[in-house]
């Protein structure tokens, strides 16, 4: 009888904090955070990827909450540095979907660590928005991922179609070790034949390497070469355009989307007079004729970014801005945070107007963008200037 | 083709010559020591580094360049002080495993100090390219060959003349003998260090404005110049040099000869090659332990 009765006092005393429980959630519930999940390279050497872009989320999520928020709940961020490495990405991303709960993934800024977490989101369910590069993220398209970025496929199809237009037919490769610049190598290989370009020089060069003279004497030596491309990104570009103008290369050289900020021009020096490459619109953002559609968001981005940060703005920044934006419109048509019906909606953008280009997303193309993304940029007086 | 022939000489003999800076101080310390310092690539990036921020505030290159090098001396005397020495009684595997420590170290504080940016310093004297022979040199390599020249030079005067020098070749050649004659070996190894830091200091700077830098600029440059103080033979001051620009050429020539997918391949197989012949290196100490 005793027992019975504890039995029962301890049932009241389970519903009275169950009750207490249930009086504190109750509100809570109502204005539960909206959860964003990140891993991005802050820092290693992807982090001229990771750092604006990191930024630019912690930036435009603070603006969003300011503002209100979304369908009147916060945003809150969740993120972790990748560093550049897949395996930590991959932990990330675990921790991200199962301690963390988030909502929806905005991250990736490298193909490797977005590969390597494809398998996890997939099969747990969840909209993920890569930040980075490479074709085969979205090729074959996979149900739960999408990315922002522009690919290099679509970059060498900006050069050869550029270089069709000058009547460059012989061009000569110089590509570094990069997974960027082995990647994009390839996809140049692939296409130049539609093209009908003909690649009659492939030179490499080491990663930390100091000197690329010798490649491109060797270069200049074959009978024939119209123009050079070196798809790459970082330190190599910028000493390949050096050793050109040293031994006097006269040619064009083309540089790919890798090396589109300021900071190569500043590398470069007197050397990347002429050079000309594909770039998203942002890097001449402040040039663009009033009538083009992208002008009003690319010089808010660009501001925005440069008044808080007192740093040039990056393309890279804006992938992520383009990848949250893209988020937190899907969440609003979703009415909430629902994951397949996000997902639907992600892949119904239509006329989404971004950083990098206008979106229109479909079942068969989970990147949205085409060569319209890309702007082929040439420098002239130590700044961009827009080819016509 | 002797137009080919010569560009790839003077690419090789000017990368070369900063390989063989970098492994004089690799030979320095290990005279001094027996620890092969792989913390000697971050003195690289130091020296480039602090230069070009200096410069950024505003010094002239005469001011910045002597600053930045005596930034970077101070590190390494820093790192001996509060790093290698006070492990002294441990094994020479135990202090090379320090250094490697001490390299990461530098590169994360150089992390926070500066930025991951790459930066470019502005040649010393011109841009513009001077034909010779049918080839291009710029005006910067000419300084990379002359200074490390006159490095050279100054290096040979100072072991060969001076009190202080003639103490570190004894170190070097008997640490116990050295000590018995009253040579303080503890303040030959302590100087040791501030010497191979300039000398990466100042390969660090006469390269920046060529390569540009970075933070992590010394991780490959590190393993280069060991690269080629191995193939002279380590603890030679004439291997290193030798081995700096024999390396510097045999890259450049397989680039353009060759494959330049295999080029650091084919350096090292040459490097192996001679190793394999010569164990010691080119100029190394011949002979085993006595017993």
């Amino acid at each position: 009888m005793k027992f019975m009765q504890a039995r029962t006092s301890f049932k009241r005393g389970l519903a009275a904090v169950a009750a207490t429980f249930a009086l504190f959630a109750g509100p809570a519930v109502a204005q539960e955070p909206i959860k964003i999940g990140s891993f991005l390279s802050v820092t290693g050497g992807a982090a001229f990827l990771g750092d604006p872009e990191q930024k630019t989320l912690e930036l435009y999520i603070g603006k969003i909450n300011a503002a209100g928020g979304v369908l009147g709940r916060k945003l809150q961020l969740v993120s972790y540095d990748s560093a550049g490495d897949a395996e930590k990405a991959r932990t990330f991303a675990k921790r991200l979907i199962e301690q963390d709960k988030v909502d929806v993934i905005v991250g990736g800024s490298t193909t490797g660590e977005t590969m390597a977490v494809i398998p996890l989101v997939e099969a747990a369910q969840i909209p993920f928005i890569s930040l980075a590069g490479a074709v085969v993220i979205t090729e074959p398209v996979k149900k739960w991922v999408f990315k922002t970025p522009q690919t290099d496929r679509m970059a060498c199809e900006k050069i050869f179609v550029d270089m069709q237009s000058r009547k460059l037919s012989k061009i000569a490769l110089i590509s570094g070790p990069g997974g960027f610049d082995k990647s994009m190598r390839a996809e140049c290989l692939k296409l130049n034949k539609k093209y009908g370009i003909d690649v009659v020089a492939d030179e490499t060069y080491g990663g930390g390497d100091t000197d690329m003279t010798a490649q491109l004497t060797k270069i200049k030596n074959t009978p024939g070469v119209q123009a050079v491309l070196n798809p790459g990104f970082g330190q190599g570009p910028a000493i390949v355009t050096k050793n050109y103008g040293q031994i006097g290369i006269t040619v064009p050289l083309y540089q790919s989307h890798g090396v589109a900020s300021k900071e190569f021009i500043k590398l470069a020096g007197a050397a990347s007079e002429g050079v000309r490459l594909p770039a998203g619109a942002l890097l001449i953002a402040d040039t663009l004729p009033a009538s083009d559609p992208q002008r009003s968001v690319l010089v808010s981005y660009k501001r925005e970014y440069e008044s808080q940060f007192k740093s040039d703005v990056s393309t890279f920044g804006g992938h992520a801005y383009d990848g949250l934006m893209l988020a937190v419109e899907a969440i609003k048509k979703a009415g909430g945070t629902d994951k397949a019906k996000v997902r639907n909606a992600i892949e119904a953008t239509r006329g989404f107007i971004g950083i990098g280009g206008i979106f229109n997303m479909s079942p068969n193309d989970h990147m949205g963008l085409d060569l319209t993304a890309f702007r082929m940029l040439e420098i002239k007086g130590g700044d961009w200037t827009l080819v016509k | 083709m002797s137009a080919e022939f010569m560009q790839y000489l003077l690419t090789g003999l000017t990368v070369g010559a900063i390989y063989a800076l970098v492994a004089l101080g690799f030979s320095i310390i290990f005279n001094a020591s027996h620890v092969i310092n792989f913390a000697q690539g971050e003195f690289v990036m130091i020296g480039g580094m602090a230069t070009v921020s200096l410069t950024a505030a505003g010094l002239p290159y005469l001011l910045a360049i002597p600053l930045a090098v005596a930034a970077a001396a101070l590190v390494g005397l820093a790192l001996e002080k509060f790093a290698v020495e006070p492990a002294r009684g441990a094994s020479v595997i135990t202090l090379i495993i320090i250094t490697i420590g001490a390299s990461i170290f530098l590169r994360g504080l150089a992390l926070l100090v500066w930025d991951k940016n790459l930066h470019a310093l502005k040649p010393f004297t011109g841009d513009a390219p001077i034909a010779f022979a049918g080839a291009t040199i710029l005006p910067q390599s000419l300084w990379v060959l002359g200074v490390t020249l006159a490095i050279v030079l100054a290096l040979s005067w100072f072991f060969g003349r001076t009190l202080l020098g003639k103490a570190m070749l004894a170190t070097s050649h008997n640490r116990l003998a050295a000590e018995l004659a009253g040579i303080n070996v503890r303040m030959v190894l302590f100087l040791s260090f501030g010497l191979s830091a300039a000398l990466g200091a100042i390969a660090g700077i006469l390269i920046a404005p060529i390569t540009t830098t970075s933070y992590d600029v010394g991780v490959m440059l590190g393993l280069k110049g060991f690269a080629a103080a191995i193939l002279g033979g380590l603890g030679s001051g004439v291997g290193a040099v030798v081995g700096g620009l024999a390396l510097g050429i045999a890259e450049s020539m397989s680039a353009g000869y060759l494959s330049s997918a295999y080029k650091d391949a084919i350096a090292f197989v040459i490097i192996l090659v001679v190793l394999f012949f010569m164990p010691s290196g080119l100029f190394g100490k011949r002979g085993g332990e006595r017993v």
